[in-house]
């Protein structure tokens, strides 16, 4: 079970890896869209990627929901207890 | 009054290397691109061909991490190439109208590695493990897609697909583009990159691949007698076409003159070509027709030649039949013998030398020709670069593919 510190740091390499944004770009308040310009194709691969490394499953109608990065936090951590 | 169309920028990715200037100092010098692989999978599915013609740079060294995953290697290829040749035509500093800008670009096969990746992760994990990028990244215009997007060409991105013959055909397109006034400047070129497992099973069932293992540089040896099929080879090649107004007033260097295209179809069998060459003939002489020029009017052709036993000869014959008593006068380079058979980056790749050729007045020369088939007389440049005569020096470049097409490119040096 990962800490919702380490799903946050874990959030933003997917994020740098897809991306190619720096990982302290990657904060709680940023929304995906608005702040980071991440688009619906590039937010798909982040959430795989999010669930092979955490081990959870993000249902896809979840996932216009996690408009922010907290959103992802918050979703991820649940969904791992 | 028909506009000119001329060539003021080249960019090329090759097996013998990663820029023009390297790619063109080694086309002069003679080198062998091919090489044995060092892939897994050639032991791995015990391929009956263990050598190929591999890029000297991989596009990884040169692109950003993030651009080589969202790109499969044939658009990363060609976007390699696409940079170069715009800084080399100074349109990197030039304030270049985007509704004006269009691309023509070809391919043979497209995406295949995102392709068959993408089918792997099916079986293997599951259709929700499938990057979301899969369709853009394997579809066939999505180099032209990508170029359009990175360089702001909006006059239309335009994809040929016509096998071996894409690269020299999509010329046609770019001249067409430029004559009617539909653009200014067109980024023309074409990418291949299928040296994946599964298209070289392909080609080697069909027996259209050299099996000299033992000896990959010595493989692919067009016109000679132990010519024993064609060596596979990645790249990608692009060349700025320009109409000759555009050029003259932002002051552009130009290389050369495209001024004409011929393309037919032989309608004869889908992957021989047709035994006499009656298809390349007509592509040739309709090329000249378009040009305003005279068979002998040519100093040189770059020929399509890949070393294959039954291909080579018919672009003889129509040669033959198209220059008749002059032929010996054509100075013929077969740069697939350094290069390997880049499929439908072939055509752009040999057009930039046969522009670089009439440019300079040089032209490339052709390894592994040890015994000339005699069935096969042609005047080739072996051993040093051929020198063209002075005045207005013209060259065809010829490019045939499976499907029966041929394309033909004719280029007057400046």
């Amino acid at each position: 079970m990962a800490s919702k510190e380490e799903i946050l740091a874990g959030l933003a390499e997917i994020v740098n890896e897809e991306t190619g944004l720096e990982t302290t770009d990657v904060q709680p308040e940023k929304s995906f869209t608005d702040d980071l310009d991440i688009d619906s194709i590039s937010m798909m691969t982040i959430v795989v990627n999010a669930e092979d490394r955490f081990g959870v499953k993000i249902p896809d109608e979840e996932v216009k929901n996690l408009k922010t990065v907290q959103d992802a936090v918050d979703f991820i951590d649940q969904a791992q207890a | 009054m028909t506009r000119t169309a001329v060539i003021t920028g080249l960019g090329a990715t090759t097996p013998i290397g990663g820029d023009v200037p390297t790619f063109w100092e080694n086309a002069l010098k003679g080198v062998s691109g091919a090489a044995t692989m060092e892939h897994d999978w050639v032991e791995r599915y015990e391929l009956p061909v263990t050598f190929a013609a591999e890029l000297t740079v991989p596009p990884s060294e040169v692109l950003t991490k993030v651009e080589s995953k969202r790109q499969d290697p044939a658009t990363q290829m060609a976007t390699v190439a696409a940079r170069e040749a715009w800084k080399d035509a100074g349109l990197d500093s030039a304030d270049i109208d985007g509704d004006r800008l269009a691309v023509a670009f070809g391919t043979g096969i497209g995406g295949v590695w995102t392709l068959l990746d993408g089918w792997d992760t099916v079986r293997e994990r599951g259709p929700r493990r499938v990057m979301p990028m899969t369709v853009p990244m394997l579809m066939p215009n999505g180099a032209a897609g990508a170029l359009s997007l990175e360089f702001g060409a909006r006059a239309g991105a335009r994809t040929v697909v016509s096998a071996c013959a894409s690269g020299t055909e999509a010329l046609e397109t770019a001249l067409e583009l430029i004559r009617s006034s539909r653009a200014d400047v067109v980024m023309c070129g074409s990418t291949e990159a299928a040296i994946h497992p599964m298209p070289m099973a392909g080609f080697a069932a069909m027996q259209a691949l050299s099996k000299r293992n033992d000896d990959p540089q010595a493989a692919s040896r067009p016109y000679d007698v132990d010519r024993d099929g064609f060596v596979l080879g990645e790249g990608a090649g692009v060349m700025i076409v320009e109409s000759e107004e555009h050029a003259a007033a932002r002051g552009a260097r130009v290389y050369a003159e495209l001024v004409g295209t011929g393309v037919t179809s032989d309608s004869h069998h889908i992957t021989a070509p047709e035994p006499e060459g009656l298809g390349a003939t007509r592509a040739m002489r309709r090329a000249l027709e378009d040009a305003g020029l005279r068979p002998e009017d040519v100093s040189h052709v770059n020929a399509h030649a890949t070393s294959t036993p039954k291909g080579d000869a018919p672009e003889y014959l129509a040669m033959r039949a198209v220059f008749g008593d002059r032929l010996d006068d054509v100075q013929v380079s077969a740069t697939k013998s350094q290069t390997g058979h880049l499929l439908g980056a072939s055509g752009a790749i040999e057009s930039i030398l046969a522009v670089l050729a009439v440019h300079h007045g040089r032209t490339p020369v052709t390894i592994n020709l040890d015994n000339q088939d005699p069935e096969i007389p042609l005047n080739v440049v072996t051993g040093t670069p051929g020198a063209l005569p002075e005045g207005r020096r013209v060259a065809l470049k010829n490019s045939f593919g499976f499907g029966g097409h041929n394309a033909v490119a004719v280029f007057v040096g400046r």
